[in-house]
């Protein structure tokens, strides 16, 4: 099929970046996205031009590398699916297509259609882990774990982290992916320890980093690649709120007697 | 901006500080107003009941005195804090992607949702107008103290005042549409058992409260109230 692509062209962070328009005569229809593109940056390639920088890793949908916008919509139009697992069988012949970076001041364009979303990992950083003692494995099964609550957990670690759900808020906001961290260690008892402190952090890291706040439109969850719910974001809340009101800092006289 | 906030705590995550802060407070004071404006709406239709019903509401409002005034001081409180939190929301929105997409395509986000920053304002000058004109009187021509029917015929006979009651009104049932479903997602609460129908509640909360406030405006423009 044919294929005509506007694609966003940014040589660096500095650069102001524009639309190039780039035509593909003969698209294979069982191509996947990004085979798609690297078959038009070898062509690039050989005419001796800059070829258009994208992220990927895994290219089977596990990693969160890739993702950027196609025709207004991140990770394309197909839902559940990351760009390198969306096929071009999913678009027609003549079809005009436009291809842009996420957009968000937390994730700043690095080039082309990659960003930097480090901010993620910052979040992370602050409070999105449990601590454990190293030495002997433990036992597995050792802690028992309500299915339900295991299940939730399951469907919430699932985020690959790939910034779709604030690429897709109206708001930039990172509420999706910061509540998929929280409720999937909050569900489980491995996570209560940390659970005010890792509320209060992440959220503060949030606000940090610069995303925007929540107005519940609900668009992240319907494009978010793994079906990730917006009752997180609820759960978050919910947490945040109980933590900022009652949890005290490490360094407040401990009471008792 | 690319520090990570380990050290001890600091304060910057303090309730009214934070984007779910915030919102928390936006939705305490939106659930306020959402009573008031239902409230509002079931007194007002005692328009349909005639002049001495409704005066006799508007007498009983007055007659509670300090109540009256109580309340009145929470609704303003309210309606103070729900714009302050609106603006800084929006800035803070607007900072947030400062290179607009060339093409975005919203998916499921409902118009409503997706206009509460303009059916928000719309509504709050209205409220302000609507204050002049049928509370205190200076943007009534024809105010008469105490006789609330006749204030509301009389200022309703105008066709541009009736179609700003109606715009706004229409414009309140879509803030509520979302927002009566959202103020529950952002206190917390949300259920797949509870939340579908919490938003079928804010919706026909939201045609309910707009239906019947424009049908007021509507019945004295088709001569169905008159003097
Ligand atoms: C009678 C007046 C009003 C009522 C009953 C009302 C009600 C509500 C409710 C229930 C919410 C949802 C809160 C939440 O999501 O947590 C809300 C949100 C909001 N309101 Fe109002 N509101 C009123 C007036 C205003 C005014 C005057 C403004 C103007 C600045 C405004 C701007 C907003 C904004 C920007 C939001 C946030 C939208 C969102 O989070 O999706 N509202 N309102
Ligand atoms: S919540 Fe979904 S859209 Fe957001 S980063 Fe995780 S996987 Fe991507
Ligand atoms: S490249 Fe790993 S998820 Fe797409």
């Amino acid at each position: 099929m044919k294929l005509t692509l506007n694609i966003w062209r940014q040589k660096g962070p500095n650069d102001a970046g524009r639309i190039v328009k780039y035509e593909m005569p003969n698209v294979d229809e069982h191509m996947s996205f990004l085979e798609m593109l690297d078959v038009l940056n070898e062509d690039l390639i050989h005419k001796g031009e800059e070829p258009v920088t994208f992220e990927h890793d895994c290219r089977e949908g596990i990693c969160g590398c890739c993702g950027f916008m196609i025709n207004g919509l991140p990770h394309g139009p197909q839902r559940g699916t990351t760009v390198c697992q969306l096929h071009m069988r999913q678009f027609h012949d003549g079809e005009e297509l436009w291809l842009e970076p996420f957009r968000a001041k937390a994730f700043p364009v690095l080039k082309d259609l990659m960003v930097d979303r480090s901010a993620f990992d910052r979040i992370i950083a602050a409070g999105g882990y449990v601590s454990v003692n190293t030495g002997c494995a433990v036992d597995g099964n050792a802690i028992p774990i309500e299915k339900q609550s295991a299940e939730m957990a399951m469907d919430a670690a699932a985020c690959i982290g790939c910034g779709a759900c604030v690429a897709s808020c109206p708001n930039a906001s990172a509420s999706l992916f910061t509540s998929a961290k929280i409720a999937h260690l909050g569900l489980l008892p491995q996570g209560q320890a940390e659970r005010d402190r890792r509320a209060v952090r992440m959220v503060a890291q949030l606000m940090e980093e610069g995303f925007g706040y929540c107005t519940n439109t609900g668009e992240c969850e319907a494009l978010c690649p793994k079906g990730v719910k917006l009752e997180n974001i609820a759960r978050m809340n919910r947490d945040y709120l109980k933590a900022a009101i009652l949890y005290r800092e490490e360094n407040a006289s401990a009471g008792g007697a | 901006m690319s520090t990570i906030a380990v050290g001890g705590l600091n304060r910057t995550a303090a309730l009214y500080q934070s984007v779910i802060g915030k919102k928390v407070i936006m939705a305490v004071t939106g659930f306020i107003l959402s009573g008031f404006v239902l409230g509002h709406m079931i007194g007002n239709l005692q328009v349909f009941a005639g002049p001495e019903k409704l005066n006799a509401y508007g007498a009983f409002l007055q007659s509670l005195g300090g109540a009256l005034w109580a309340a009145r001081i929470v609704l303003l409180a309210s309606v103070g804090l729900h714009i302050t939190m609106a603006v800084q929301l929006t800035m803070l929105k607007l900072e947030a992607r400062p290179q607009p997409y060339v093409k975005k395509t919203a998916l499921v986000s409902t118009y409503a949702a997706r206009t509460m920053i303009w059916s928000g304002p719309i509504v709050g000058a209205f409220l302000v107008y609507h204050l002049l004109h049928f509370t205190t009187g200076q943007a009534h021509p024809d105010f008469k103290p105490g006789d609330v029917y006749a204030n509301v015929i009389t200022g309703f006979r105008n066709p541009a005042v009736s179609l700003f009651y109606m715009v706004a009104n229409i414009l309140l049932a879509f803030h509520l549409y979302h927002g009566v479903w959202s103020m529950f997602q952002s206190l917390g609460v949300a259920h797949p058992r509870y939340t579908p129908l919490l938003k079928r509640v804010a919706q026909t909360f939201g045609i309910v409260v707009g239906l019947g406030n424009v049908a007021m405006p509507m019945a004295v423009l088709t001569g169905i109230l008159s003097l």
